[in-house]
């Protein structure tokens, strides 16, 4: 299995505005939200980034999805420079991110048309596909719903649903199961599961140690822009419990006892 | 991707017209509007100015027997009175009791009789009315139509425009024409701006606010297909609106002029008409082009409305050039945007289309929409202006 996605030395810097300055207590006007970031990852599995809230996690896959650039580093993405090919890196990947939201006024089933059109699916694939993915994340029963109207739940599952409506072949989720119940937790990382059994390749972004313990082959940590450790599970926790493992790490990488 | 244009078009244009409150709100409702609101204030204007029906008393004092039996063709009935209560009376027209109060000299016809121009003092008529108040007005007009009639019967040395005839030789044409090209130019104007404004700031930075557009952008959609699909839908719906309050306007204009027949939209054919709709497109796309632009600068859509207001006022205050007089002559300010098209419609109207001027105005606010295009395309590609916090 060769490398699919490779990051190196990923940097980027954002300015704070005044507002922010006051909002986080920092006079600080900059703020390296990564910092010299780099991974790699390999067909075929699931790749967790695990991190502290504000470690940079979505600041990464951002630049990976390109809606961001990075102020230095490179990524490849099957091959693909974020920042050179960008319309090439979108083509393979499937994301997935609280900040991408869908239209209130639309509902599920015509958004799932809307995006097949952008990403430029055929219409025979797609109506097999929609019927496929609809079923097995029981977005029949809302399809026709205004998204305004649906529980978060139902949003969650519409918008995994559409990031993928062009089956990439690498899926980049960042917090797949935030604000989800566990029978819809369930339903979105056994779904991850066999998308891997599909040969797919997921990068998952994550707080939540059991979900890294679950369904991860390997594992990221990230800590405050910068990658603490990487490798398998086995790797990561040396004997331990993944969560005391992090806390050593933590403390060893901030001086702060946990 | 061949169709993202007509991808994003298709999904604009859904979103709108199957939303029955943004056609009534956007559509419908400028043109019924603007339509009861003119009519309204045509009766209005109509209603201060009719002549009241029936006939006015009229105190009078010293009445003579030549004006006597002359008040009933002029809506007027005298009522005679003693010459010394005049003080009494002109108290009582002040007051609004009286109508009119006319004190005549003693022996009138004689000294009227006697009397050659340009010897010694004309006798006088004196007529106290209350101008404040519509049924003292009228009367004095009346009685003052009667003495001067009067006076013309008794030296009549020549006439003018006596008879039926038609003397004005102004044509319901020329009328029109001075009327719309003055008038309709910033109405329109505004029309456009208000129909662009009602679309534009929602569609770019309601989904910037929204975080919708963000959707859109991870998917490998070529920016400017993005930007040309909104600006070709938003203009379509804009041009719509506008159309509405336009008839409106057209509609109510008879109203509004009371009834004359001296302002008729029918006037101009259908070159005037194909000409003004493809100035009106033109200037369309470059409103909406110019309010997306501004409104991708915005975080929000009332951020954007308040950043777009200057341009409004600007755009009416060139609209108001339109009633300086004739369009302008040199073609070079015809790349001016906005002014050309004030000047090209204030043209159309009164029938004076120089080609040359019209093909640089509309060509001129092509290439600015194109231009515009580009930046916006390029502000789509900007995470500065994307994801500002
Ligand atoms: N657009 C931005 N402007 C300024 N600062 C930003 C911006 N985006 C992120 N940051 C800052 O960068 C840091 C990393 O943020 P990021 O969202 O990547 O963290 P995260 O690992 O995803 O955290 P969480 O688990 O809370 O989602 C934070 O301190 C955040 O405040
Ligand atoms: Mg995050």
């Amino acid at each position: 299995m060769g490398e699919i996605l490779t990051v190196r030395d990923l940097t980027k810097t954002f300015r704070l505005s005044a507002r922010q300055q006051r909002r986080e207590g920092s006079r600080e006007k900059y703020k390296t939200a990564v910092d010299r970031l780099s991974f790699s990852v390999r067909e075929g599995e699931i790749f967790g980034l695990l991190g502290p809230n504000g470690a940079g996690k979505t600041t990464t896959l951002r630049m990976l999805a390109t809606l961001i650039r990075p102020d230095s580093g490179t990524a490849l993405v099957l091959g693909h420079d974020i920042v050179r090919e960008p319309d090439a890196v979108r083509r393979s990947i499937g994301f997935l991110t609280g900040e991408l939201k869908l239209e209130d006024y639309f509902t599920p089933n015509y958004l799932y048309d809307f995006f097949s059109e952008l990403h430029g699916v055929p219409g025979e694939v797609r109506g097999a596909r929609k019927k496929m993915l609809f079923e097995r994340f029981g977005i029949d029963e809302f399809a026709d719903v205004k998204v305004g109207n649906l529980s978060t739940g139902m949003k969650q599952k519409a918008s995994i649903v559409i990031s993928i409506v062009h089956d990439p072949s690498i899926i980049i989720f960042d917090e797949p199961t935030n604000g989800l119940d566990v029978l819809t937790a369930k339903v979105v990382t056994d779904y991850l599961i066999s998308l891997r059994r599909q040969g797919k390749t997921v990068i998952l972004s994550t707080h939540i140690f059991s979900l890294v313990e679950k369904v991860c082959d390997r594992a990221g940590v990230v800590i405050d822009g910068t990658m603490a450790a990487c490798g398998t599970l086995p790797e990561l926790c040396r004997g331990k419990s993944l969560e005391d493992a992090f806390f050593d790490l933590y403390t060893e990488r901030t001086g702060v006892r946990v | 991707m061949k169709n993202g244009i007509w991808t994003i078009m298709k999904k604009e244009l859904t979103r709108f017209f199957t939303d029955r409150r943004l056609i009534f709100t956007t559509i419908l409702m400028p043109g019924v509007l603007i339509y009861l609101l003119y009519s309204l204030m045509g009766s209005a204007i109509a209603g201060m100015y009719t002549p009241e029906a029936g006939v006015s008393e009229a105190l009078v004092a010293n009445l003579p027997a030549s004006i006597a039996g002359r008040g009933g063709e002029h809506s007027l009935s005298f009522v005679e009175i003693e010459g010394a209560d005049a003080k009494q009376y002109k108290q009582e027209v002040a007051e609004g009791g009286r109508t009119l109060l006319v004190v005549f000299p003693e022996d009138f016809d004689e000294r009227v009789a006697d009397y050659t121009a340009g010897s010694g003092s004309a006798p006088n008529v004196e007529i106290y009315y209350n101008s404040s108040n519509s049924g003292s007005a009228q009367a004095y007009q009346n009685m003052v139509n009667l003495l001067s009639a009067y006076e013309n019967s008794i030296a009549n040395k020549f006439d003018v425009n006596a008879g039926g005839g038609t003397y004005d030789l102004a044509s319901a044409r020329d009328t029109s024409a001075t009327f719309f090209a003055t008038l309709l130019p910033m109405l329109l104007m505004i029309f456009l701006f208000s129909g662009c404004m009602a679309v534009a700031p929602e569609s770019i930075a309601g989904e910037k606010e929204r975080g919708t557009i963000t959707t859109i952008l991870v998917t490998p959609i070529r920016r400017h297909d993005l930007a040309i699909g909104k600006i070709a839908a938003l203009s379509i719906v804009a041009l719509l609106s506008g159309v509405s309050s336009g008839l409106g306007t057209i509609l109510s204009f008879p109203k509004l002029m009371g009834g004359a027949d001296l302002v008729d939209a029918g006037v101009y054919g259908p070159r005037e008409y194909s000409l003004l709709l493809l100035l009106i497109l033109s200037t369309v796309l470059l409103i909406v082009t110019a309010i997306s632009i501004i409104s991708a600068f915005a975080k929000t859509v009332k951020e954007a409305q308040t950043y777009v207001s200057p341009l409004m006022v600007l755009v009416v205050a060139i609209g108001i050039t339109a009633m300086f007089g004739a369009a302008a002559e040199s073609p070079v300010l015809y790349l001016i945007p906005f002014y050309n098209s004030v000047q090209c419609m204030a043209a159309i109207f009164s029938f004076e289309v120089v080609p040359v001027n019209f093909i640089i105005g509309i060509a001129a606010n092509v290439v600015y929409t194109g231009l515009g295009v580009l930046a916006l395309s390029k502000m789509f590609q900007s995470e500065r202006i994307l994801f500002s916090r």
